[in-house]
């Protein structure tokens, strides 16, 4: 379990950085390393040059203002779960950073980092996608903004180009008159989940305006569905069955050693009730 | 003896100052070893020239490197008359692969990274087998493991105490179940790892192993390296754990390793990593069973019938004696009529199966307490009465099974009060009282349930250990045995022991464990048998050394034997302020001709003794020293129960533990503390295989998860938060400390306890749902919930 040899560099700017992405075509880039090192000590990939941004200046904030969240790419998960103004301006943010792995590895792993892994199993890609934000890349050409919806293209796989840094992920805040919700059922607590399912739900008086939903684990990205016309206005039992039916469609849960697809597939049911729900009454509350 | 004293041990080991294998030689060269990508394959050719050049390479070894008895098979370390087809592997492949991970070539470098680069650039040519995966193929026996082993049997073994099949016959009542354990495996946080260092100017070899057994590597490497025992030294320093699996040996790297080092004149070092423990050290547990019991309308079994399948692994090195211990630790505390079983010992293209804490109990455990369980349920009865119409009595004791025992003894259970337990567990666990607590539960739409296993265990197993203790001119106590520690707390425990007998301060008693120098004379740690076993020699020792100084003391202090004390180090005629330190004595006992310093004048030649008599009588050894040895006649026999609640989640079939509560009697307890802490692991371990760990091999026999990302042991988060521990203390009488072992207990049940309950909770709502294989997932639950059907229920009523 000892990686095979790689160069190493650690610039000092992005433009240093850019530009040692620039020159390798195998090269990997290093933040939080909490999933990279792994995969290097194992030998199940082997770049031939690390990129290692943790000198890059200025990439470590976390930023709350009324549009929402921005995150740079060198703050940690705990700085970001630790974050009051985040968790006011945006609580989908944290309810899902706590189930992001053990505190050690949120100490050390980045939010941007675990964006662009773009490991469908993973929370905040689903998050990402869910609340439609979007995360901003540096390349050769200068910077450009990439929407959640536009980044995950297949399993473990971003659409930021081989020559390009993710410097900033973007959440936008909740808006008034909507809640949020997040459950997932992993083996362990901390795993990856067999299942997990977020809401967005937005509520006139108790009826429901619109809602959607996240699901992660349950396809080979992360998949926002949109539950508002299933409910038609209701979380009601018939309502809610109607809903997971709605997202049962747009699922593809596999078989691994953990679950079945059949036993995702039903906690992807349970947790739609049960998301919606607690995002409608999160709503209410909201509106009080 | 019998306090709660604070391990002194884990202030070093839980600040990171603990020293192990790996911390070991820092400039030593570093091995790592080729393993076969296949389960069971042919190896055509290996070819190393692109190794040779690799800067930093100094060795490449294949098997043809290999040479006298290192090219022969390693040992098979526990044969068996009914082992017939026993098989072991060589050091390195020859000519053929039995499981991934399965060792082939060796490489020694500069560092672990420059070595496992070389590894990449070997090219082995395969002739992929069909591999038999499972117990399910291997029992077909139409792809074979070894070409020479017809049908995959290694052994075939039966043991019977009277008729059974007719007992089952003629009983009233009879009921027939399969029962299946799946794969798990110790997984110590450190894994295997040895250092060895070669002195050529002395002609002797040091090794530094983490294992069970420093004496069992040493006699191991001699033989393999040809070698005077003389020669070779080895060490076991702080081991992170070894439940088993590392009682192995010789593992191939413990004797590859001092080899390198013996022809590259420079020390080696191996240190295995989680990958490697997965794929190339050791699992257990596997086995299929079928149950035949007739039983009475109490409930009281009449006939047991027992048939198994013991899945091996690739290759039987410790012999048969996890299956042999499910064959007759089944039994636990009852007492069938008849009992009669079979086993059939099976090879597999899977890593080897040999003792992981608990050693085939685990199994045998959960075949009885599911029998009783579904006798119970068959009659209608309280699960634990039925278990107390079949308990042995106190009065019973000795109890003589009619069984042969994994130590070759007669299986003879040396004492218990099993009725006494289950009143207290029933207590602890408010037995009683559940039903109201399942009502109260339901009407909030949850379903809870409670399951109750009960087991013995036959710890302290021989031949023996030693001990040998020395009292330094300072007062302190140096005490050596040979047996090895791995965590367990031997510091404190022998601690207790030797202050308890010898009068010393315990903080001036000073442990040596598992090094050859010290005591040659060892068997090792397992089987539940350190405090029985050391303990008891040591006990043993301490008492030789007191008499030795008393006999001195009384003598400079003109005193009668019988009056002396010794309280603190200092030996005093009672009831008076004469006295003489324990230093002083020790002073004494050594006749010098030189002085080194103020104190040792007075056992100079013009200070001490009859000029008379020789200064060290004929009968007698210089030093205030005690060596004694402890061979019981056979094991003693510890018991417990374990019950949990448990609640299964309606919609999503997770598993919680809402309780879990144990009763444990492992006679005198030398300090509640540890045995509350093996007691800890052990619960955790049981959860671990009840709820999380298996091996998933798939058909071609890759392990599909060999990490701990997907190896699932419990986390601190896992385990229950309060195990609720109660002790009953029936002594042994076979040992001069009424103990018995405690290290493996709190796993044994764990699976039993935990199918019970799930299928109590899920019996509430879906009548006659059964559990009959373990672990189980959320998952898996989902799945049986799903296939119960009211059929089922009629069936199985």
């Amino acid at each position: 379990m000892k990686p095979a040899p790689f160069d190493y560099v650690r610039p000092g700017s992005l433009e240093e950085a850019l530009q040692a992405l620039a020159g390798h075509p195998e090269a990997k880039v290093l933040a939080g390393g909490q999933s990279l090192v792994p995969l290097l000590s194992m030998r199940l990939a082997a770049p031939a040059l690390l990129v290692d941004i943790n000198d890059l200046p200025g990439l470590d904030h976390v930023r709350a203002d009324a549009d929402g969240v921005r995150i740079g790419a060198l703050a940690r998960h705990a700085a970001v779960l630790a974050d009051p103004d985040v968790a006011r301006v945006q609580p989908l943010v944290p309810l899902a950073l706590a189930d992001v792995a053990h505190a050690t590895i949120r100490n050390r792993g980045t939010t941007v980092g675990s964006l662009v892994h773009a490991d469908a199993a993973a929370e905040m890609p689903m998050v990402l996608r869910l609340l439609e934000g979007s995360i901003d890349v540096a390349g050769p050409g200068g910077r450009r903004t990439i929407p959640a919806a536009e980044l995950y293209v297949g399993p473990l796989e971003s659409s930021l180009h081989h020559d390009e840094i993710a410097v900033e992920a973007f959440f936008p805040a909740l808006p008034a008159g909507s809640g949020v919700a997040f459950e997932e059922i992993a083996r362990r607590h901390g795993d990856y989940a067999m299942c997990g399912v977020a809401a967005v739900v937005a509520v006139e008086g108790d009826r429901v305006v619109s809602a959607r939903a996240g699901y992660l684990s349950v396809s080979d990205i992360p998949v926002v569905v949109d539950l508002t016309e299933a409910l038609d206005g209701s979380v009601q039992p018939a309502a809610l069955a109607a809903a997971a039916d709605a997202a049962l469609a747009q699922l593809d849960p596999e078989t691994d050693i953990h679950a079945t697809a059949d036993y995702r597939a039903h906690l992807a049911r349970v947790l739609t009730a049960r998301v919606v729900t607690a995002a409608h009454d999160h709503a209410r509350e909201e509106q009080r | 003896m019998g306090q709660k004293v604070q391990r002194v041990e884990d202030d070093r080991l839980v600040r990171g100052a603990g020293r192990y294998v790996d911390d070991v030689a820092p400039d030593a060269l570093h091995a790592a070893v080729l393993r076969s990508p296949h389960a069971h394959a042919r190896i055509i050719s290996i070819d190393v020239d692109a190794v040779l050049d690799v800067e930093g390479v100094h060795a490449v070894w294949t098997y043809e490197d290999l040479e006298g008895a290192m090219a022969e098979p390693l040992p098979l370390l526990i044969p068996h008359p009914t082992l017939t087809h026993g098989r072991t592997q060589y050091a390195l492949a020859k000519d053929e692969v039995n499981h991934v991970g399965e060792a082939i070539a060796f490489v020694v470098a500069d560092d672990r990274y420059v070595a496992e680069d070389a590894l990449a650039r070997i090219v082995v040519d395969y002739e992929p087998l069909p591999a038999v995966v499972g117990i399910e193929s291997a029992r077909s026996g139409d792809r074979l493991v070894h070409d020479d082993v017809p049908g995959n049997v290694a052994a075939s073994m039966e043991q019977s105490n009277g008729d059974a099949p007719a007992a089952i016959a003629g009983a009233p009542h009879r009921l027939s179940l399969d029962l299946h354990i799946e794969r798990s495996a110790c997984m110590p946080m450190e894994g295997r790892g040895v250092v060895a260092r070669w002195d050529p100017d002395q002609g002797r070899l040091q090794v530094w192993s983490s294992t069970q057994t420093s004496t069992g590597v040493r006699a191991a490497v001699a033989a393999k390296l040809g070698l005077d025992l003389g020669q070779v030294d080895v060490i076991t320093p702080d081991v992170g754990g070894g439940f088993g699996v590392k009682i192995v040996h010789p593992w191939p790297e413990e004797l590859l390793v001092p080899l390198a080092a013996q022809r590259l004149g420079r020390p080696v070092k191996f240190t295995e990593d989680r990958r490697e423990h997965f794929i190339s050290a050791a699992h257990e547990r596997s086995q299929v069973h079928h149950v035949e019991v007739g039983f009475d309308d109490d409930g009281r079994v009449l006939g047991l019938d027992v048939r198994f399948w013991h899945d091996h692994g690739a290759y039987t090195p410790y012999g048969l004696i996890v299956p042999i211990i499910t064959s007759t630790q089944l039994l636990g505390p009852y007492k069938p009529g008849a009992y009669r079983v079979r086993f059939d010992s099976l090879y597999t293209n899977t890593v080897i199966v040999t003792p992981y804490r608990g050693a085939g109990r685990p199994q045998g455990c959960f075949v009885m307490e599911r029998t009783m369980d579904a006798i119970a349920a068959e009659l209608g009865k309280d699960r634990a009465d039925v278990r107390a119409a079949n308990f042995i009595q106190p009065d019973e004791f000795p109890y003589e099974h009619g069984l042969i025992f994994q130590d070759g003894r007669d299986l003879t259970y040396d004492s218990g009060d099993y009725p006494a337990m289950l009143d207290k567990i029933k207590e602890l666990v408010d037995w009683d009282g559940f039903e109201s607590f399942r009502a109260a539960k339901a009407a909030e739409g949850k379903r809870v349930g409670l399951g109750l296993a009960c087991y013995v265990e036959g710890t302290g197993v021989g031949p023996y250990e030693g001990a040998h203790i020395n009292i330094e001119t300072s007062g302190k106590v140096k005490v050596a045995t040979g047996l090895t520690s791995q965590g367990q707390g031997h510091q404190t425990a022998f601690a207790q022991i030797v202050a308890d007998e010898l009068g010393v301060r315990f903080e001036n008693v000073e442990i040596t464990t598992g090094d050859t120098r010290r005591m040659p004379y060892a068997v090792g740690t397992f089987a539940s048998r350190a405090a029985v076993m050391s303990g008891s020699a040591i006990h043993l020792a301490a008492k030789r050394t007191k008499e030795k100084a008393l006999r001195i003391a009384a003598e400079a202090l003109e005193a009668d034997i019988d009056d002396l004390e010794i309280v603190d180090g200092v030996v005093s005629v009672k009831g008076t302020d004469t006295s003489i330190p324990l230093g002083t004595v020790a002073v004494l006992s050594n006749p010098l001709r030189y002085a080194f310093d103020e104190a040792s004048k007075a056992a100079t030649q013009f200070s001490v003794g009859d000029p008379g008599k020789p200064p060290v009588a004929e009968d007698d050894e210089p030093g205030l020293e005690g060596k004694d040895f402890y061979s019981p006649p056979r094991s003693t026999f510890a018991s417990g129960m374990h019950a949990v609640i448990v609640e299964t989640d309606a919609e999503t079939a997770e598993i919680r533990i809402l309780k879990y509560a144990v009763v444990h009697d492992c006679g005198h307890l030398i300090n509640p503390m540890i045995v509350e802490g093996q007691i800890h692991g052990g619960v955790a371990q049981g959860v671990g295989g009840a709820l999380y760990e298996r091996m998933a091999y798939d058909e071609s026999g890759q392990l599909l998860n060999a990490s701990f990302m997907d190896f699932l042991m419990p986390y601190v988060t896992e385990v229950p938060t309060s195990i609720e521990i109660d002790h009953l203390e029936t002594p042994s009488p076979l040992n001069p400390l009424g103990i018995k072992g405690a290290g493996e207990a709190g796993v044994i049940p764990g699976s039993a306890a935990i199918a019970a309950a799930i299928e109590d909770a899920e019996r509430a709502v879906l009548p006659g749902f059964g559990i009959t294989a373990m672990p189980i997932s959320p998952s898996e639950l989902f799945a049986l919930r799903a296939a119960h059907t009211p059929r089922d229920a009629q069936e199985s009523k």
